[in-house]
């Protein structure tokens, strides 16, 4: 037991979490203004908008991972330009990997921050204007303290929806050892080769992380809430 | 002096209404807004403050605030304002609140122990009772030295006694800063307390406009009780009714009339007005 745990293939997880964190950290800065426009708008567009960011919660990864793979390819003027002037492939590497995890994993980032930006007390944030303090200001230094559950929430299960993806890592990534094979995507192999004792130590491990995280989340809402006066 | 003349279209309870405005203000005069609820007054303190847009002009001192082409950002107004909600920032100390909003330490100092909160300074408001947490709103309101305070019923969550010591710390405050106010309240004596000025909006018409003893005492020099109340009951026994009356935080039975019985209708708002010759005070 102890010598296969030593001789396991740590890479897939390495890759796996470095994906995850680049991704909820891009997500963040993308969306973060996109969600608070969300949250304070009374434009007729939010549904639209609303419904574009959600999209990736329904369909099937293979439907996304599809037109990523079309949009990313070197066929198509986008994967053309950055192979050509940066050199880089954008489909089966791990920036391409990023590309493809920021879609699907949108919605996990945008919800959570718009859901928190609305829960907000809407006075607290005038009082911040009438003190004369901008939007910005006003975001970080009220705003986002104020709603910190929100906030980690948005950030790891981001975080672990990127860990747990499957379908579009497949298909834009494909499986190249020490770039795009995936945690995810190394338990699949396993099986399909008939290697459960590596599958079942790989899917016990992303149990037992992921349990992990999911419970630190909830117990520091918990203290949060605690502290804040709500609970 | 505050010269305002504005206009707005709302869409209020009962129904399409305009709110149509016009003001003037002396510098260091201490308003109160009053009216029925939906009559426009909330609305009217966000359109002071650049928190909603409305048609026409509001100057300040000489200061455009607002004409046809132009409204002044509400960050840039130097205003104060204290919500019904009070509003704090919860993840900010007592003290934190105050310097938010202008890192003054002396002021903040200065108005924490004006209100008696220098002990509670590192406190955060989850940890506060409303009456505390009120006074620290006061207080930021008041932290960037403002032109012009806004109040929007900023007690009428608290209970009577923590009024009437709130009451007192407005004044002193006033009296300390001298800062043109606005506050919008429904009690009459806290109004009589603290405004030398008093405004009466009506579905979104300045209906009444004067000093709060002329507003207010609605029998001046007539030698009358007159209170206004709300019908609770008529009991009848045997051939006399009692009707009560429910004044302010009490009940008071009134005898009357087969025929007065027959008029009113429980729940009522009514006048009881009586001839004060030679009342007792007591404490």
């Amino acid at each position: 037991m102890f010598e296969i745990v030593t001789n396991l293939e740590w890479k897939p997880f390495i890759l796996s979490f470095e994906l995850s964190l680049i991704t909820a950290c891009v997500l963040f800065i993308l969306m973060l203004p996109l969600a608070w426009w969300l949250s304070q708008t009374k434009s007729k567009f939010k549904p639209i908008v609303e419904a574009i960011t959600a999209l990736p919660i329904v369909l099937p990864p293979s439907v996304l991972g599809f037109y990523i793979l079309m949009a990313l390819s070197q066929n198509s003027p986008l994967g053309k330009f950055f192979y050509e002037v940066f050199d880089v492939s954008l489909v089966f590497s791990f920036t391409g990997l990023i590309i493809a995890s920021v879609f699907y994993s949108m919605p996990f980032m945008v919800q959570p921050l718009q859901n928190g930006f609305e829960s907000l007390n809407k006075n607290m944030l005038e009082a911040s204007y009438i003190s004369g303090k901008g939007k910005i200001e006003t975001i970080f230094r009220v705003a986002l303290p104020n709603m910190k559950p929100a906030l980690m929430t948005a950030l790891i299960v981001t975080f672990a929806h990127t860990v747990g993806e499957f379908g579009v890592v497949l298909m834009v990534g494909g499986s190249i050892p020490e770039e795009t094979k995936v945690a995810s995507v190394a338990i699949y192999e396993f099986v399909e080769v008939m290697d459960y004792t590596q599958a079942h130590i790989y899917s016990a491990i992303m149990v037992l992380i992921s349990f992990a995280t999911l419970l630190g989340v909830y117990i520091f809402n918990r203290r949060q809430n605690e502290k804040l006066g709500l609970l | 002096m505050i010269e305002i003349d504005i206009k707005k279209k709302l869409h209020g309870m009962n129904g399409e209404m305009e709110l149509s405005v016009n003001l003037h203000i002396q510098e260091g005069e201490f308003i109160a807004l009053a009216g029925e609820s939906g009559s426009g007054k909330t609305t009217l303190l966000r359109i002071l403050a650049g928190l909603e847009s409305a048609e026409g002009s509001i100057s300040v001192n000489k200061e455009i605030w607002q004409s046809s082409s132009f409204s002044l950002p509400v960050q840039k107004r130097g205003i104060g304002l204290v919500f019904q909600d009070y509003a704090l920032f919860n993840n900010m100390s007592v003290i934190e609140n105050l310097l938010y909003v202008q890192k003054d330490k002396e002021l903040a100092n200065k108005l924490l122990e004006l209100t008696e909160l220098t002990e509670l300074r590192d406190r955060i408001p989850s940890r506060l009772s409303g009456g505390q947490k009120q006074r620290v709103a006061l207080c930021r309101a008041l932290m960037n030295r403002p032109k012009l305070l806004l109040m929007d019923e900023p007690l009428s969550a608290l209970d009577p006694l923590m009024r009437t010591k709130l009451q007192n710390e407005i004044l002193t405050l006033h009296k300390e800063f001298g800062t043109t106010t606005i506050m919008v309240s429904h009690d009459p004596s806290e109004i009589y307390r603290l405004a030398s000025g008093m405004v009466l909006l009506n579905l979104g018409k300045v209906v009444d406009e004067g000093s709060p003893k002329d507003l207010l005492l609605k029998t001046s020099g007539s030698q009358k009780f007159s209170l206004q109340g709300e019908l609770l009951d008529i009991v009848k026994y045997d051939v006399i009714y009692v009707a009560i009356v429910s004044i302010g935080q009490q009940l008071v039975e009134v005898v009357i009339s087969k025929q007065e019985a027959d008029g009113l209708v429980i729940g009522q708002s009514v006048r009881v007005s009586t001839k004060a010759f030679n009342p007792i005070l007591r404490t």
